[in-house]
């Protein structure tokens, strides 16, 4: 494709999305606060950020778990917040959201039937025979067997578990996929496992994805897009290749310098960027530039005057004064 | 250290096994729901089931051991009062000269009844209130609970006597007078547990699928809330028992000729110099319902605590 479809491809829009919790009549915790990124049809967009830093909360904000405080998410042109009734139902079987803790994320007084059947009962997709048959099929898809519908979730290991969440997600036929730090609570032997499901499973059914991780390796591996958050913020947002060659924001220097490198004697020599101090709590954040505290190259700009994302190279955004 | 034996053992002693597709994900245990697993915990409990035991037994002597005996609670015969325990009266007379074996069973009756009642509004008010209050939360959840708060404040026993002062006593003030406060345990109790389930990502994952809420509240909450929610019944169901019995016994309780566990602890108190055994034995069934409920609560506690699977 050469000409422009940008317009055409982009399937979801978060538009300066803030979430804001409201602890007590002063405390306000801004877990989102001013969040702009698009994710273009059939992309793995990885989003990325240590923990605390609302990657979450965007995630959950966007399949519509939590309302946004402000700021839009345009899911193919149409505003999800104004979606009312019917809509949103329909709504919720495009977007579906993977959980990043297998052991709560299924109901332990439900078997495996009945927790991805009850996504076929709300949406009315399958009864009787149909829903059966439905249900086996769905675990055949994540590599477990039929007899397995009549266990309860305790009866399975981690990984297991996890399938059988994507299990559920994928009842509603979904076409958007969050997966809200999928691998993350599993054995490393085990997350491969769960990686190449949600990628054959990408190729198989043109599924698109927001991946939330901690781990940049993994997000390196899966992502076409990366988006980095800090304390509530965007940070920096550019194609996965480009970001890892070429990060600008101090924040995504530190983070990938953490990645370990599988050559010993370059990993030896290697100098890492050691991220001091902690994150700033996000009740009360530094004026100015969030990252200020923890910044190697901070200026006095930086403590006066918050940094807008900015582009510093095609499709390369950063929010930095150095840039 | 090597061993020495170490050439004995060679490549081709090794077999290599084939993993069939599939076989890794085969799990042999038969499946277990988790009541099959709840009765398979209770029953390793000894004192659970001797609970039970009683509880059955004090249930069979309510409601069978009326047909044992020709004797009506309410006849009375002044020419055998006070008859000590013998083949005729097993449990003996009281002043009236009523039988007090079929007056026990009828006593025991009226208690359980009272007991039970009482834990049903409880445990319906109760689960409404604070499923509600912890359900939607927020301003809702701030102004229900400080209802509760103010109520949680007030001494039962003072709200009781008023009640019964005012509406005069029966079965049901004495019922009413133990749940008019007794329900806010319950609702504490079942919005805490709402408060925490529904934020777990299961909640979560239903809402995302687009459950209502009514789907959540019934697929979900209640059957997670269902253990919790038994248990304090369990043990709602002896402090109602007991409570009737304290109202009884300071003359509050089930009117004449109504007979409660209370009522003929109190009636047997009187007489506890010259016939000891018109306190002992409505004692002994107060403290066998007592026991029963809960040692039963406890093994259940136990049995469905979710933490304690093996």
């Amino acid at each position: 494709m050469v000409q422009d479809t940008h317009a055409h491809d982009v399937v979801l829009e978060v538009i300066n999305l803030k979430k804001y919790f409201q602890f007590s009549r002063k405390a306000v915790l801004k877990a989102v606060d001013d969040v702009t990124f698009s994710v273009k049809k059939g992309e793995v967009f990885g989003l990325v950020g240590e923990s605390g830093c609302g990657k979450t909360t965007a995630g959950r904000t966007i399949v519509g778990l939590y309302t946004p405080t402000s700021g839009r998410i345009v899911y193919e042109g149409e505003d999800v917040s104004k979606l009312r009734g019917a809509d949103v139902k329909r709504f919720k079987r495009h977007m579906q959201i993977i959980f990043q803790d297998p052991y709560a994320s299924l109901d332990p007084r439900m078997t495996v039937g009945d927790i991805i059947g009850e996504a076929l009962d709300i949406h009315g997709l399958a009864t009787g025979r149909d829903r059966l048959a439905r249900i086996h099929e769905l675990l055949d898809v994540v590599g477990l067997s039929a007899e397995h519908a009549n266990r309860f979730p305790h009866e399975f290991s981690g990984g297991q578990r996890q399938r059988i969440g994507i299990a559920r997600a994928l009842a509603v036929d979904p076409k958007f996929i969050v997966a809200d730090e999928p691998i993350s609570a599993l054995d490393v032997s085990i997350q491969a496992q769960v990686v190449n499901l949600l990628s054959r499973l990408r190729e198989e059914r043109g599924l698109t994805y927001i991946f939330i991780a901690h781990d940049l390796a993994m997000v390196k591996h899966l992502s076409d897009n990366v988006g980095v958050m800090y304390l509530g913020r965007l940070v920096e947002l550019a194609p996965s290749a480009e970001l890892y060659k070429n990060p600008v924001h101090p924040y995504t220097q530190g983070l990938l310098s953490a990645i370990p490198i599988p050559d010993p004697r370059v990993e030896r020599e290697r100098k890492r960027i050691v991220l001091e101090g902690e994150v700033p709590s996000p009740v009360n954040p530094p004026r100015g530039c969030r990252f200020q505290t923890r910044c190697r190259t901070v200026k006095p700009i930086c403590r006066e005057e918050d940094p807008k994302l900015k582009q510093v190279a095609p499709g390369h955004f950063a929010a930095c004064h150095l840039y | 250290m090597r061993l020495a034996s170490a050439q004995e053992i060679t490549r081709d002693m090794f077999e290599p096994l084939q993993l069939g597709a599939g076989e890794g994900e085969a799990i042999t245990r038969p499946p277990i729901s988790y009541w099959r697993e709840v009765v398979r915990r209770f029953r390793r409990n000894r004192l659970a089931v001797v609970g039970l035991v009683i509880l059955i037994a004090l249930l069979v002597f309510a409601f069978a051991g009326p047909l044992f005996t020709h004797w009506d609670p309410r006849e009375q015969s002044l020419f055998d009062t006070n008859k000590p325990p013998s083949g005729e009266h097993w449990f003996g007379t009281d002043n009236l000269g009523r039988d007090m074996f079929a007056r026990l069973c009828y006593g025991t009756k009226v208690s359980l009844f009272v007991g039970v009642m009482a834990a049903l509004i409880d445990l319906v008010v109760g689960v409404i209130y604070g499923g509600i209050s912890g359900y939607f939360g927020g301003a809702v959840d701030d102004v229900m609970m400080r209802v509760v708060d103010i109520l949680y404040g007030i001494p039962y026993i003072i709200v009781a006597i008023l009640l019964l002062v005012v509406i005069g006593p029966g079965l049901w003030s004495v019922i009413l007078a133990m749940t008019i406060t007794g329900w806010v345990g319950m609702a504490r109790l079942v919005r805490g547990q709402v408060l925490q389930l529904k934020e777990q990502e299961y909640v979560l994952a239903a809402r995302a699928l687009g459950a209502s809420h009514l789907g959540i509240i019934l697929r979900h909450l209640i059957p997670n809330a269902m253990g919790v929610i038994i248990v304090q019944m369990t043990f709602t169901i002896p402090g109602a028992i007991f409570g009737e019995a304290f109202l009884s016994f300071i003359g509050l309780g089930v009117p004449l000729p109504l007979a409660s566990l209370g009522t003929m602890a109190n009636d047997g108190y009187q007489y506890l110099r010259i016939y000891p055994y018109q306190l002992i034995i409505p004692a002994i069934a107060i403290i066998m319902t007592m026991l029963g409920f809960n040692f039963v609560g406890d093994g259940l506690r136990d049995a469905l605590d979710p933490k304690l699977r093996r």
